[in-house]
């Protein structure tokens, strides 16, 4: 039980080399940096498979039977004290608590095994990939730490630490995406990834409160529990539907979904080995990983449901149908990342949580095959990314030329290989569930299929054959690559053929291990679900179909066909692709090529509206033009109010001082003084100051008085 | 013959009086103009003892004493002024009195 009870090690030994690395990297050689950060993955991937090993033991005891085992370390956030409680939507009180706490159930174990190998044998491709760069020690600390990111995300026990790996993995993605910093548009890329990145981790962190508010509780076990006890009664709650959409959120901007999946194809500027570890098989299906994980809050929001299954089917298609014009054999890649991803939210979303979760499984091993396989080719290309300068590579690099044949394969769905088993999975189980939508989305997924055969195999033989259309230099130095970059191209080969067969499908006589081996997980869901499903189909009156493994052959014969269709049109158009080719849909409708090469002009749809770069003459559009037209309204004309106001003030002023110095002080004041000096001027003139005038005056006064005395 | 009435006596001091004021209010000498206000007060003791006399009781000329007594004070008082303007102005003409004219 040493491994199961010690599972917080996993994550620890590659933080322990990415400490190495930022403290001591510099001075290290470049054997030592290898040897330390291969070694601790190496490790973390034997820990994980006898923590695996120990749990499949423990789970099958009859106490622990079907139980997730969890280890709680300390409290991380939240006390005893009482002062982080709060109110959930009942009214009750819950304390606010987020643990160091590791949980590994069936869904977490294939996410540790895969993510641990994958990571080892990327780690050791990069070994000799990386080996003559600068920054060697950089790259593997960074490497470390997303491993580091990545574990504690998968195997988190709560939602708050998961967010913790998840913000750690989003770190590290900007990291690598702009090693190459010396490149402005590695740094662009870098920063749109974080960006885009954040603005679904605000729709995650708005999903973890709204649970925090309904449950009372973060941990995945109690938060699992509740829903699953109360599913009748929850069954369509807003609130619930609100909280899944949010955390769906998030899973759009880090698994890369419409509309927030552009970071990917810029985030090709990093080195191969990040293309293949992070947006390939780990970063990116942490997305996938977060929703399973909420299954039982998913299935009580059926509305949620429908969102994940159709954005999913719309960026399977939208990014397939870009990819087929891609010149980059990287954006190809990339592309088809987004459109696989797809796939796996389109199972999710349909109910089909193991079959998602088989589809990531495979995918994880044939991606991160091509992508290492691409860098293979890039770096006996001496650097060259253009599809359009290879060609006729196949027996001047075998064992590249042959793993990368093995993953294509995988990818279109042939018949033994991985991705035939999983995608079929997937559209088998969209085929088959109740309700007119869901046809819709199977015929998107089938026409994706397609489309994905197609641009895969395209992929193949204008790299690999046809006739040369490098320059000579160039030619010249085509080379196999060390065996540290092609072990790995081998390992993860094999993976590619057989990890498909876990899932063999019961109609084809197989057990499905797989699927049973997830069912703790997620059978009670998928109970609920087929009981909703079928509620909803009596109801409407229709006849319950019975859905036998005829169907499900027929189907499969459908989805073998498409990938053929698919093989076939690209070997007849890019076969014998010699200089100056021309591409299929160019020539049939140009219009069409223009816009899947400029990617749906979306990139520059968000220009326009969000980011600002584009002006119309010197005003800019979008969002951030309403700002600046607002902050020039504001200035111009608010402001010029206000300034107007402040002048009509003084205008009164001086008027008022004017009519004061002028009318009232010289009229009102003054005037009735220059009558009286005017009026005194005759006055003036009888005084003489003579005595015997006033005598005189005295007198005439007094014979009035007499007189008037007389005569009255 | 003439029959020497009432009313001559009140003629006569009607006259002293006019002249009395016609003195003040004409001649250019302080000291004339003095000597004119004497006359009205003169005059009017005329005047007051011939009512006397009418009437019988002695009210006219005890009045009459009385006038004597003031004109007696007014004139040492206006002699007192007479010296003071002499003093000033080095003349006794009346016109020179006029600081009072605009």
């Amino acid at each position: 039980m040493f491994f199961l009870t010690h599972i917080w090690l996993i994550p620890l030994l590659p933080a322990f080399g990415a400490a190495i690395m930022l403290f001591f990297g510099r001075k290290l050689q470049k054997a030592t940096v290898s040897a330390v950060c291969v070694g601790t993955i190496v490790l973390a991937f034997l820990m994980a498979c006898g923590a695996v090993w120990q749990y499949s033991a423990w789970s099958s005891t009859p106490e622990n039977f079907h139980k997730p085992y969890q280890t709680i370390l300390y409290t991380w956030l939240g006390t005893d004290t009482g002062h982080m409680n709060y109110a959930t939507h009942e009214g009750s009180q819950a304390a606010f608590q987020a643990d160091a706490g590791f949980l590994l159930d069936p869904l977490s174990s294939i996410w540790l095994l895969f993510v641990t190998g994958v990571g080892m044998l990327i780690h050791i491709y990069s070994t000799g990939y990386m080996a003559h760069e600068s920054g060697y020690y950089r790259f593997f600390g960074y490497l470390n730490l997303f491993m580091f990111s990545m574990l504690t995300l998968i195997l988190a026990n709560n939602y708050v630490l998961m967010f913790v790996g998840w913000e750690g993995v989003g770190l590290c993605s900007y990291l690598l995406i702009g090693f190459y910093f010396h490149r402005k548009s590695a740094t662009d890329a870098g920063n749109k990834a974080f960006i885009v990145n954040r603005i679904g981790d605000a729709g995650f962190l708005l999903g973890m409160f709204f649970i925090a508010w309904i449950f009372g509780s973060l941990r995945f076990v109690d938060v699992t529990m509740l829903a699953r006890h109360n599913a009748a009664a929850w069954m369509g709650n807003p609130y619930i539907t609100a909280a899944t959409l949010l955390l769906f959120v998030g899973a759009c901007g880090k698994s890369a979904q419409l509309p927030l999946y552009i970071w990917l194809p810029d985030a090709m500027e990093g080195p191969t080995p990040v293309s293949a570890l992070i947006h390939a098989a780990t970063m990116v299906t942490a997305g996938v990983y977060m929703v399973a994980r909420s299954n039982a809050l998913f299935v009580l929001a059926p509305k949620s449901m429908l969102v994940v299954a159709i954005v999913g089917a719309l960026t399977a298609i939208f990014a397939a149908s870009i990819a087929l014009v891609q010149n980059d054999i990287k954006r190809v890649l990339a592309y088809s990342t987004v459109s696989q991803l797809g796939y796996m939210f389109l199972a999710l979303g349909v109910g089909a949580f193991a079959a998602g979760v088989f589809h990531v499984f495979t995918h994880a091993f044939f991606k991160a095959l091509l992508f290492l396989g691409a860098g293979s080719v890039i770096h006996s290309m001496s650097g060259e990314q253009d599809m359009r300068n290879m060609g006729d590579l196949g027996h001047r690099i075998p064992t590249t030329h042959r793993t990368m044949f093995i993953a294509t394969l995988a990818i279109a769905g042939i018949f033994p290989f991985a991705g035939f088993f999983s995608k079929d999975a997937i559209l088998w189980e969209t085929w088959s569930r109740e309700g007119g939508a869901y046809r819709f989305l199977w015929y998107i997924g089938y026409a994706t299929a397609l489309m994905t055969a197609f641009y895969m195999f395209r992929l193949m033989y204008l790299t690999f054959h046809g006739r040369p259309r490098m320059s000579h230099e160039v030619e010249h130095h085509i080379h196999e690559s060390p065996i540290s970059m092609t072990a790995p191209l081998v390992a993860l080969a094999l993976c590619a053929i057989v990890a498909g067969w876990l899932g063999w499908p019961h109609s084809l006589g197989g057990s499905d291990r797989f699927t049973t081996f997830l069912e703790p997980v997620f059978a009670p869901e998928s109970q609920v679900l087929t009981e909703e499903g079928r509620a909803g189909q009596l109801a409407a009156g229709a006849k319950e179909e019975e859905h036998n493994t005829g169907t499900e052959w027929l189907l499969m014969g459908l989805s073998l066909a498409a990938a053929g269709a698919g093989w076939g049109m690209a070997w007849k158009n890019y076969r014998h692709a010699d200089k100056g080719y021309t591409e299929p849909i160019a020539a049939a409708a140009p219009p069409v090529y223009d816009t899947l090469l400029h990617k749906y002009y979306v990139d520059e749809a968000y220009d326009t509206v969000f980011t600002g770069r584009r002006k119309l003459g010197d005003v800019r559009l979008g969002v951030l033009g309403l700002g600046e037209a607002s902050s020039w309204a504001d200035s111009h004309v608010i402001d010029a109010v206000v300034n107007d106001v402040g002048w009509i003030t003084r205008l009164t002023a001086t008027i008022s001082s004017w009519w004061d110095k002028w009318i009232i002080d010289g009229i009102g004041v003054n005037g009735p003084a220059i009558l009286a000096r005017m009026l005194s001027y005759p006055a003036r003139l009888f005084e003489w100051g003579l005595v015997q005038w006033y005598a005189l005056v005295m007198t005439a006064g007094l014979v009035g008085f007499v007189f008037y005395y007389v005569y009255h | 013959m003439l029959h020497i009435t009432t009313l001559h006596y009140l003629v006569l001091g009607a006259a002293l009086f006019l002249l009395g004021v016609i003195g003040v209010l004409t001649r250019r000498n302080v000291v004339i103009v003095l000597m004119s206000i004497e006359l009205i007060l003169n005059a009017v003791n005329l005047n007051l003892v011939a009512f006397s006399r009418i009437w019988g009781g002695l009210h006219g000329q005890v009045f009459a004493i009385f006038v004597i007594t003031d004109a007696a004070a007014e004139a040492a008082v206006g002699l007192g002024i007479l010296i003071a303007f002499f003093r000033n102005k080095e003349t006794v003409n009346i016109d020179e009195v006029n600081l009072l004219k605009w």
